[in-house]
């Protein structure tokens, strides 16, 4: 059987509402549409009834309690909202913040704001692995340190940070941890009672959710964190959070997260299985010559690889295999035109990070689509490589380090 | 993003890869950029030393696809010409021939600089004057 072009191999990105998810939704456009803060009559009621069994969903994937989700538009304002909310209530404690170099803009630009309003951040640089481990933030803390933001899962490399390790040293030190668990969410187990979490970001559509709704879960007890709240109004959210709430689509978030609970372990063994035959079969097909797997190998999330191409440019890469949509950390697709910072800050060097390009596979991907794209990345590559003059110098015994690049 | 069909049918269908003796006096050799900077392109010319006429160009690039479409048709359009006309190929030619997207003009500019860079070694080869700025760009092996 053929495989249906394109295919979409990009699920770090964003993912397909599943249709049972958008199922769930479609009532609450046309007929359960009442405002969920209406207090009086039945069409407030049905909404708001409808929120609070998301609430409970998307609590029970956390293992965290329903009053303590707190709903957004998606990840980028659950981190916003996590580290201005913190800075902001207890900036007398300290001014101090730990996060890490690889973390998502929506992590590091918030950062970089306080520090310009004079609170002190730390980056931590991870090792050649990606991961950043909880011994690591040990050293880094500071009486002044406030809040410690580490993601769970990376977003372009998918490794897996020693989350419960580092909720255990900020626990010691009583210092707030956020996770930004985006791309965590619904694809592996999370427990932010075991894992010693304050604040986690999640986002529906990453998750098989629909976009622009997400959710910040703020812990209640020990400790109970509270937050400066970014927008002011009527008081929605515990305060946290005012604007009416966007029923539809936490109706999603809801169920998004109800599947995921019950096909995650399954879903995962199948992805997992799918992306390591993806990766074994591209090694196999350019005989392991020049393949990097970037990330760690092992602690990564079950459905995302990250691949450098040596001596091929990864842009040109995607065009080769333009019937497979998949992400590069080259700078020629970025707008800043800088390869990935994250491929940079494992120290692989900026010529892999143009090199490198994001399978995500997801609950959607077929076996045959992993096949297709084996056999049309491995061919690629070869026809790329024929091209590269790096690859000539490299087949020469050229030792491509030594050569005086001129730098433009 | 997305490209124009000119740039596509380059990519898909590139003229004149692969390498000539660069040991030869009538080979002139050109490699700009850098691999940290995610492009490098390395342009070659064979002369016709009776008649100064280019008789063969070629190139291999790694880089991004505009990168490859750009060398791809310098090689295309150098050959024939005199190497005095080859100098007259300037960067706004190819991005008005492939509608390059402002962000990609940086790939014309280093096709037009390994034009030069070619041409610089060549006539290093036969013992005349450089021209330009050919020192600048061409990159050392060592
Ligand atoms: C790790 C991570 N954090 C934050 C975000 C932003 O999420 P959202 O699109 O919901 O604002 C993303 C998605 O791009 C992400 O992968």
């Amino acid at each position: 059987m053929a495989v249906k072009l394109p295919i979409y191999m990009d699920n770090n990105a964003t993912t397909p509402v599943d249709p049972r998810v958008l199922e769930a939704m479609l009532p609450y456009f046309t007929q359960k549409f009442g405002n969920a803060a209406s207090r009086n009559h039945c069409f407030g009621w049905e909404a708001e009834d409808a929120v609070d069994k998301a609430r409970q969903q998307c609590a029970a994937l956390i293992h965290a309690d329903a009053k303590e989700i707190i709903w957004t538009s998606g990840s980028t304002e659950s981190n916003n909202l996590a580290i201005k909310g913190v800075a902001g209530m207890y900036a007398d404690k300290g001014k101090h913040i730990i996060t890490a170099m690889t973390e998502h803009k929506a992590v590091l630009d918030p950062c970089k704001r306080l520090q310009k309003e004079g609170f002190d951040v730390t980056y931590l640089q991870p090792g050649r692995d990606g991961v950043i481990y909880g011994e690591q933030l040990r050293q880094a803390l500071r009486p002044d340190t406030i809040l410690v933001s580490l993601m769970w899962a990376n977003n372009e490399i998918g490794t897996l940070n020693e989350i419960a390790e580092i909720g255990r040293v900020c626990k010691e030190r009583e210092v707030i941890f956020h996770t930004d668990a985006t791309q965590a969410v619904g694809k592996v187990p999370i427990d932010v009672e075991a894992a010693g979490v304050d604040l986690l970001s999640s986002s529906g559509h990453k998750l098989y959710g629909p976009k622009g709704i997400g959710y910040l879960y703020v812990r209640r007890k020990r400790p109970r964190v509270r937050l400066t709240p970014i927008l002011d109004g009527g008081g929605h959210e515990r305060g946290m959070r005012s604007g009416t709430l966007n029923v539809t689509g936490i109706v999603g978030m809801g169920a998004a997260c109800e599947i995921a609970g019950r096909e995650m372990a399954v879903e995962g063994t199948r992805l997992k299985a799918l992306r390591d035959k993806l990766e074994k079969g591209i090694v196999s097909g350019l005989e392991g010559h020049g393949v990097h797997v970037n990330g760690h190998p092992e602690r990564r999330i079950p459905h995302t690889s990250n691949i450098s191409f040596a001596w091929v440019e990864g842009e040109s890469l995607m065009m080769a295999i333009k019937e497979v949509a998949v992400s590069s950390g080259s700078a020629c697709t970025s707008a800043s035109l800088e390869p990935s910072y994250v491929l940079k800050a494992l120290g692989i060097g900026d010529e892999l990070a143009h090199s490198s390009i994001r399978f995500g596979l997801g609950r959607f991907t077929t076996e045959e689509e992993v096949d297709y794209v084996i056999e049309h990345v491995v061919a690629g590559v070869k026809k790329l490589r024929e091209m590269s003059p790096l690859y000539e110098m490299a087949q020469q015994g050229i030792d491509l380090s030594k050569v005086e690049w001129s730098a433009h | 993003m997305a490209y124009s069909e000119k740039i596509i049918e380059h990519y898909e269908h590139p003229r004149n890869v692969g390498s000539l003796p660069k040991d030869a006096s009538n080979v002139g050799t050109g490699i700009v950029g850098a691999p940290e900077c995610g492009d490098v392109m390395k342009l070659q010319i064979q002369v016709d030393e009776a008649t100064g006429r280019i008789v063969d160009a070629k190139f291999k690039t790694f880089g991004c696809g505009s990168a490859i479409a750009s060398s791809s048709l310098a090689t295309e359009w150098l050959k024939g010409r005199t190497v005095d006309q080859a100098l007259d190929i300037k960067n706004t030619d190819i991005v008005q021939e492939l509608a390059l997207p402002p962000v990609k003009i940086h790939c014309s500019v280093l096709a037009e600089d390994a034009i030069k860079a070619a041409i610089a070694d060549y006539r290093q080869k036969q013992g005349g004057e450089t021209v330009g700025e050919p020192q600048l760009h061409g990159n050392k092996i060592g």
